[in-house]
């Protein structure tokens, strides 16, 4: 952090904006299947990027994070299923609720520390899952349903059903988180919320509120959730609890933990190792999930700091934040 | 039938549940008391003490010369040590490693979680397995029938509780591992406790304890790989309302937990009732995190 010479203050951003042009250029090449599979890591991307600002950064460790993934989805799904609303409006309200749902529970959970945190935090997200089948007139429940495709054109012709324009869109909007990211975790929020891990009471010292700060670094984590919640819906036209269960809140915990915690590049990174091992593994057994927790728990053990993590401390590239 | 016999029923049923969510709470409650850490894979214990029994009793079973009650008496002393031999193993190469640091253990214990169930589901398929109750005698209470093997499971569980109380209170193990307890340090330098050892036994000792009360279950509900989340989670409102790591305290919220959970299914919407119990833990954790009856911190 602090061995920032003037030729990493250069090349950091440029790498960082050269990540996504370099998948925008490498789209074209690739099937239809893996063009699909492009759009939904970038999706999914958004939510582990958010998720990283909170307990990569911030230290917080979160296992609630689904709740504002889901209120994101069923606010923009039901949006625009029941209220008629454009896209662009639904997606606004769905990330808006997440950011709201994320405001009162992190201002409740942020009360607590330690262990009692992640307990809080998974609590209320197993209490929105249950809320979520409990309604069922609304939600279908565990089913979820199915956004109609007429339903999914934005504005006057934005089809964002079609591959291509479902792609855009998807990076598109992780560039933004991108560019969120990096921006806040190289500015003041960011020194501050790196000094809040480590410890709580210097922050205090220094005349920074500790709260405030993680309390912001927990409502925009839960508002890219909800982005990423509100994006799936709409370009995937499916709504569904499964996204809601305590499943997700811990594969964001698994995509941050395999790309490096506390790295801006590592969750893309993450995601996309991890979608494309679940992938293959699916293939051969039903018990796919093995591999999420082999993972899990081989990454404790011996790898910790995750592939960019690694990198950062092996080879001292102190320009990848 | 009338609102008396129902609520008769209802407090029976409940108390059942107590009996059952509080071996597995205390299991749970110990390991947190012990080792300070949150055993996210404690319902995978629970589950697979409960896919154990109905794998010993189907064995013993095929076996031909046996009666259900050998068959369930079989599982009940053999299921429990299967469940704590992979705890033994989880502990010695997995959390050992972490020194017990709080969030890489919770985040290798989800691992465990995943890699328990998905295990068992490669192994035993994911079907749903009963196994038949060790005696169908029928306790007759005038209004309805009730069953006997449920009235066995509460005094077998209450038997156990007072067992372990008295291995807590009055054993040198016991001795042992309230030192470890309340100061792990002093333990190892002073007491000349190896800590290690403790933490291992009692982490054994928690599994085995969710194991038992899972063998207890699968006669009245059947064995499923995926049956463990529901006891984790209970069991987590157990051991927060009770105060986290105090052992008085989880056997009053077990008792509490599962007598409301019996009468309010009764008159709720049984998901509405789960929901409300959520949001109130968790608003118990934050506003009272000592727990309804545990101290507060010194």
């Amino acid at each position: 952090m602090s061995g920032a010479s003037p030729r990493s203050g250069v090349v950091a951003p440029l790498l960082h904006l050269a990540v996504p042009l370099a998948i925008a250029a490498l789209y074209p090449f690739l099937s239809e299947y893996h063009q699909g599979n492009a759009a939904r890591i970038l999706v999914l991307a958004v939510f582990a990027t958010g998720y990283n600002l909170l307990f990569g950064y911030t230290g917080l460790l979160s296992l609630g994070h689904a709740l504002y993934l889901g209120a994101g989805l069923y606010g923009t799904g039901l949006a625009v299923t029941n209220l008629g609303l454009d896209p662009a409006l639904a997606f606004l309200l769905g990330t808006g609720l997440a950011g709201l749902v994320s405001l009162v529970v992190g201002a409740l959970a942020l009360r607590t520390t330690g262990v009692a945190f992640m307990i809080v935090t998974m609590m209320f997200a197993q209490a929105g899952y249950l809320s979520i089948l409990h309604w069922n007139r609304f939600t279908r429940g565990d089913e979820g349903f199915v956004i109609p495709s007429v339903r999914r054109v934005a504005g006057v012709a934005l089809d964002l059903g079609d591959p291509d324009i479902r792609f855009a869109v998807a990076l598109a909007l992780y560039t933004l988180a991108l560019g969120i990211a990096y921006g806040l975790v190289r500015g003041d929020i960011g020194r501050v919320w790196l000094a809040l891990r480590d410890s709580e009471e210097r922050v205090e010292l220094l005349g920074h509120d500790p709260v405030r700060h993680k309390l912001l670094a927990f409502v925009v984590s839960g508002v890219m959730a909800g982005a990423a919640g509100g994006a799936y819906a709409l370009l995937f036209g499916y709504v569904g609890a499964s996204f809601a269960t305590i499943q997700y809140s811990i594969l964001a915990l698994l995509w941050v933990l395999v790309g490096g915690a506390a790295t801006v590049l590592g969750p893309l990174l993450g995601t996309a190792l991890m979608f494309y091992l679940v992938d293959v593994v699916s293939g051969y057994t039903a018990a796919w999930l093995f591999v999420v927790g082999a993972v899990l728990v081989g990454l404790v053990l011996l790898a910790p700091r995750g592939l960019l993590g690694t990198l950062q401390y092996r080879y001292r590239w102190s320009w990848l934040p | 039938m009338d609102l008396g016999p129902f609520l008769l029923l209802a407090t029976l049923e409940g108390l059942l549940m107590a009996a059952v969510l509080a071996l597995t709470a205390l299991g749970l409650s110990l390991v947190f008391g012990v080792l300070r850490i949150v055993n996210v894979a404690h319902g995978e214990f629970y589950m697979l003490g409960a896919v154990s029994a109905w794998w010993i009793a189907s064995l013993v079973g095929q076996a031909g010369i046996a009666s259900p009650a050998i068959a369930f008496l079989a599982a009940l002393l053999l299921a429990p040590p299967i469940a704590g031999l992979v705890a033994f193993l989880a502990e010695r190469l997995i959390l050992r490693r972490l020194d017990y640091r709080p969030e890489p253990t919770i985040v290798a214990t989800i691992g465990l979680l995943y890699m328990i169930q998905q295990g068992v589901l490669t192994l035993f398929g994911p079907d749903a397995r009963p196994v038949q109750a060790p005696f169908d005698w029928r306790l007759d209470l005038y209004w309805f029938g009730w069953s006997g093997y449920k009235v066995a499971v509460i005094l077998f569980a209450v038997m156990l509780l007072l067992f372990v109380r008295w291995v807590l209170t009055s054993t040198r193990a016991g001795l042992v591992m309230r030192a470890t307890e309340i100061d792990t340090e002093m333990a190892r330098a002073v007491g000349g406790i190896d800590t290690r050892r403790v933490y291992g036994a009692v982490f054994t000792l928690g599994a085995m304890l969710a194991a038992v009360a899972a063998v207890l279950i699968v006669p009245i509900q059947q064995a499923h790989y995926l049956m463990g989340l529901d006891p984790l989670l209970l069991s987590f409102i157990v051991v927060i309302v009770g105060g986290l790591g105090s052992l008085r305290g989880t056997l009053v919220a077990a008792l509490l937990i599962g007598l409301s959970d019996g009468i309010v299914s009764v008159f709720f919407a049984p998901t509405l009732a789960k929901i409300l119990a959520t949001l109130l833990v968790a608003l118990v954790l934050v506003f009272r995190p000592q727990g309804l009856f545990g101290e507060a911190p010194r």
